[in-house]
């Protein structure tokens, strides 16, 4: 393993100033809100809402400046509004049990949006294991160990890193959490002034989740944001699965959480520039993402993308003249198990994004969420039986349903079940040529991981544009009025925005994972050697087996590449 | 001596087994096998790549007999495990130099 010592001096000096300073950072003004860390101010009669949004204290108007007094009506607004805050007042004083229930009412409401936000993300933190099930059962079994191992660590690895910067960089600039009390100690947004705009790039408060950080709802918001962080995270472990040295995939781990998820994410959900494209100029509400087709799913597809082209198809898959080799997966039950984990997930992956059960869409988001998957399964099954191979194979049936739910975890609190569903069945059929079409470009994607988050993620946002109905989403962003998309009048701008949020998702990704894959290869090389590789990582890379025991005909497993001079061939042992 | 080695589908073992023991044979090895004959191999596609499935699971039997018993066997065999469609097996007939039975040192026809 080649790390040369400077350079790992370098990092740690540059790991740890990130760290002072975040720290430092955080213990600055005096005049900020203050955090609740045991969770028993959270939550008072301020917090306490009706469903249709209308608070139960009344608060003073803000006296006029003596440039608005002289405007009669800003002034007759100020009379009736100071009049309502005294009527109310006196209420009040008359029956002081009201102001007390309404504490109790606005505890309450907020308490249960904690149990929402904390129990769906226990959902997602489920999806973890559902992600190791289909990408080890759709790979050769004298990997699984390996397989296994890094969606395993990609847990630990990619929390950590989000601990320690990752969610004060995405989050740090995100102001008060309204579902949650209110608290609005993460308000350091590093924003840019250009050509007349906000340009909010990162967040900068609540590192280590200390100081600032050490809140309850902070708390809670953090282990939400960190298991959507995680399913970013282990996306690529299935396109790079079966060649990547494990020691590289730790290096990948490190940056995932730290760096290379938060920077997108802080313009889509942290309040960054992507969020504003509405505010300021105009384009719908701005790049609307409700659960994360982009922030979450097209970040791990392009990850994987071009990571598993700078990484290289495994050995045997492509023959000189392009065609494919078939490379079989090991384990049918345990990939469809796994894609109903993930399923089963997604009902937190997706209502949980409203990050409050008091917000009743609920409803509306597990259901679409429920009929993309379905209309995205049987597309891809009958695509495949009708059209591609004429059998309906149950890989595809994995990644058709998978794609149905990551397409719709963008519009899903935004559309009809009619959209839901017909955008669903377009990425079944769109996995299945995304499939095909990376073949034909000679990127090797074992599991179909690329064009399951990649190619439906990005179809995913771009479908809001067209199918949100103007049912929800009022004030989104910023913007005043419901989102809508082209198909109910919303005209184009909520498309543009969407494309561009899509765009730069693209973009940003693959130049971070050229940074972070570079890096990795310098210091300790991204791919196993070809002996390794036919011979199964299992007892190279992780030092036992995935299935001890089991007589594996190791090369059997392994097509050798036709079409070549001089046909590799490695002394192999069957153990 | 003669050993018998037989390759037969595997579903039919259960039945040759119980020929040949109606006919007092009653040891043999068994090993699961992968081959083919004149059968061809089938072309199937899974996500894009074509692949070819040469070859057929099988078993084979050995069994190693006095001269005189040999005949009965391959007869018993042919009998329970045919059903005349293509992939039925073969079976060889081979000479056997010595054979000793471990535990009590017995040679040649004693032996099996």
């Amino acid at each position: 393993m080649k790390l040369p010592k400077h350079i790992m001096k370098w990092l740690s000096v540059l790991l740890l100033t990130l760290l002072v300073v975040g720290g430092l950072s955080t213990a600055w003004a005096d005049d900020e809100p203050k955090p609740d860390p045991t969770g028993d101010k959270t939550g008072d009669r301020n917090t306490a809402f009706d469903a249709g949004g209308n608070a139960f204290m009344v608060s003073e108007p803000a006296k006029l400046s003596d440039e608005d007094a002289k405007d009669p009506a800003k002034q007759k607004a100020y009379d009736d509004a100071l009049k309502a805050y005294n009527d109310f007042k006196a209420e009040l004083d008359k029956e002081p049990l009201a102001a007390k229930l309404a504490d109790v009412a606005g505890h309450n409401r907020v308490a249960i949006n904690f149990t929402w936000t904390l129990v769906t993300g226990f959902l997602v933190m489920f999806m973890q294991a559902g992600f190791a099930m289909v990408e080890t059962g759709l790979t050769r079994a004298k990997n699984t160990a390996h397989t296994f191992a890094m969606n395993f660590m990609i847990y630990p690895m990619g929390m950590l890193g989000f601990y320690l910067c990752g969610f004060a960089l995405m989050f740090g600039g995100l102001g008060p959490i309204g579902t949650m009390g209110g608290y609005a100690g993460l308000n350091h947004e590093i924003t840019v002034h250009l050509f007349g705009y906000d340009w909010g790039l990162l967040g900068w408060k609540g590192f280590l989740l200390q100081g600032a950080g050490y809140d309850t709802a902070v708390f809670t918001l953090f282990l939400f944001q960190m298991v959507f962080m995680d399913t970013t995270a282990t996306i690529p472990t299935g396109a790079l699965a079966e060649r990547w040295k494990f020691s590289s995939f730790m290096i990948y781990g490190c940056a995932i959480g730290t760096i290379m998820y938060p920077i997108f994410g802080n313009w889509v959900w942290g309040g960054g520039w992507l969020s504003q494209l509405g505010a300021n100029f105009g384009l719908g509400h701005g790049h609307v993402d409700f659960a994360g087709s982009s922030v979450v799913h097209m970040q791990g597809g392009v990850i994987a993308l071009v990571a598993s082209w700078l990484v290289g198809a495994r050995y045997g898959k492509f023959n000189k003249d392009g065609s494919t080799n078939f490379i079989p997966p090991h384990s049918i039950p345990m990939a469809m198990a796994g894609t109903f984990i993930l399923a089963f997930g997604w009902f937190g992956f997706n209502p949980g994004s409203s990050l409050a059960a008091t917000d009743l869409r609920i409803g509306v988001v597990a259901t679409n969420t429920m009929l993309a998957s379905a209309t995205g399964a049987l597309a891809a099954t009958l695509w495949m039986w009708w059209v591609r191979t004429k059998k309906p194979d149950p890989s595809m049936m994995c990644n058709g349903m998978l794609a149905g739910l990551v397409a719709i975890t963008c519009p899903c609190a935004f559309v009809s079940a009619g959209g839901a569903s017909i955008l669903g069945a377009i990425a079944g059929i769109l996995v299945v040529e995304s499939v095909f079409f990376l073949d034909r470009i000679g990127i090797d994607d074992p599991v179909g991981a690329v064009s399951v988050h990649g190619t439906c993620g990005a179809w995913g946002c771009l479908s809001l544009g067209l199918f949100a109905d103007g049912t929800y989403g009022e004030g989104w962003n910023g913007v005043p009025g419901k989102v809508t998309g082209l198909f109910y009048g919303g005209g184009m701008s909520q498309f543009w925005a969407e494309l561009i949020g899509v765009t730069t998702c693209f973009v940003t990704l693959a130049i971070l994972t050229i940074i972070v894959f570079k890096i990795a290869d310098a210091l300790v090389g991204n791919r196993v050697s070809e002996e390794v590789e036919i011979q199964g990582l299992d007892i190279p890379e992780m030092g036992v087996l995935g299935y001890s025991g089991m007589v594996m005909d190791k090369e059997a497993e392994t097509p050798h590449p036709k079409g070549y001079a001089k046909p590799a061939h490695a002394e192999v042992s069957t153990h | 001596m003669k050993k018998i080695e037989a390759i037969i589908k595997p579903f039919k073992i259960e039945e040759v087994k119980e020929a040949l023991a109606e006919i007092g044979i009653e040891g043999m090895t068994v090993t699961e096998v992968k081959g083919f004959g004149r059968q061809k191999g089938q072309t199937e596609i899974y996500r894009g790549s074509e692949y070819v499935v040469d070859f057929l699971p099988k078993i084979k039997i050995e069994i190693v007999l006095a001269d005189d018993k040999y005949a009965d066997a391959v007869a018993a065999i042919v009998q329970s495990a045919r059903t005349g469609k293509i992939g039925d097996g073969k079976i060889f007939v081979l000479p056997v130099e010595e054979a000793v039975r471990i535990r009590t040192g017995e040679k040649a026809e004693a032996a099996v």
